[in-house]
């Protein structure tokens, strides 16, 4: 029993291991640019949209109206970074029962480089959309006595988003090792089936965390006017 | 290598405890969270919407507590910082 794909490795080339977490992220990358390709070759404006181009606006529409509603600001900058984070995750998540598959998203490496670019992401959208002084003040706001917790807030936020994605779907993976090795006729295949919901959940709640912080990170100038509904507070 | 087993005996025990511990409290949080959050849609299927994007965000910050044990956990049986002075490495 392997704990993380890491650990196996699959082939070398010229003395470099390539392991198990980079192959796949390969193969689930050529897998998503492969489907958008075949999704959007035939793309005309007056044809008829066919079946997966269909199911593809409404995954991109869903996407746009999480956004919309979180931020209340126009979706389209935050799309390809949060859209692809959620279709990335959902797909390595999913491709699970793939017999042989080993999720990337199981070793600490990846989801600790996805949380990596959210930490990134967030002052990045932060800075372009208030300027480097604006997006720096919130930092001291209300008072400078934030300064390190908003510093420890970032760190640990970012520790949380890697680990619990991390968590989450090794968990998974290794409660179905260890059910195949002591109960192996139908309780792996509950166990993997719940596991799908658990992975596509958890592709959410990691869009929706980035969401959160870039939406916390650019709306601090409206931050005195309206601050009630991004708290949940509705009436 | 006596103190060695020891070392093995108190990470294990202490990692058990400590999933045991870190699971049940943010479990109940959750629970209740949860259970609240039910009783709202019930209340207003309207903003049902809302309140299971906020309820999923809020779960997410309930269970960082439970990550941070699962961490702890984990490092002390898989990467102990204090295993490989004890057994000489």
């Amino acid at each position: 029993m392997t704990l993380s794909p890491d650990a196996v490795i699959l082939w070398r080339v010229g003395g470099v291991a390539i392991n198990a977490t980079i192959t796949f992220t390969w193969l689930v990358m050529v897998l998503l640019t492969l489907v958008a390709w075949l999704v959007t070759r035939g793309l005309a404006s007056q044809a008829r949209p066919t079946l997966p181009h269909t199911m593809v606006e409404m995954l991109i529409t869903f996407v746009l109206n999480q956004i919309r509603d979180v931020t209340e600001q126009d979706p389209e900058p935050y799309l390809p970074f949060v859209g692809t984070l959620f279709v990335f995750i959902a797909a390595c998540n999913v491709l699970t029962i793939v017999p042989g598959f080993m999720p990337p998203t199981a070793s600490l490496s990846t989801t600790a480089a996805l949380a990596l670019s959210v930490l990134v992401a967030v002052p990045a959208f932060g800075i372009a959309r208030l300027g480097v002084v604006g997006y720096l003040r919130a930092y001291l706001r209300p008072t400078p006595w934030m300064l390190p917790f908003k510093l420890v807030s970032e760190a640990s936020r970012t520790l949380a988003l890697a680990v619990r994605l991390f968590g989450n779907i090794m968990s998974g993976t290794v409660v179905v090792a260890i059910l195949v090795s002591i109960a192996p006729l139908l309780f792996p295949a509950v166990m993997q089936a719940f596991g799908l919901l658990i992975g596509v959940i958890q592709a959410y709640i990691f869009a929706i965390l980035a969401i959160v912080y870039i939406a916390s990170g650019t709306s601090v100038q409206a931050q005195d006017g309206r601050s009630g509904r991004e708290k949940g507070v509705t009436e | 290598m006596m103190e060695a087993t020891w070392i093995a005996v108190a990470s294990i025990v202490v990692a058990g405890v400590t999933m045991a511990v870190g699971s049940l409290a943010p479990a109940l949080g959750q629970a209740r969270a949860l259970s609240q959050a039910l009783q709202s849609i019930a209340q207003q299927p309207d903003e049902a919407n809302t309140l299971t994007r906020t309820l999923f965000v809020g779960l997410a910050m309930v269970e960082s507590t439970a990550i941070y044990c699962f961490v702890i956990a984990l490092i002390l049986i898989f990467a102990n910082p204090f295993w490989g002075g004890a057994v000489g490495g």
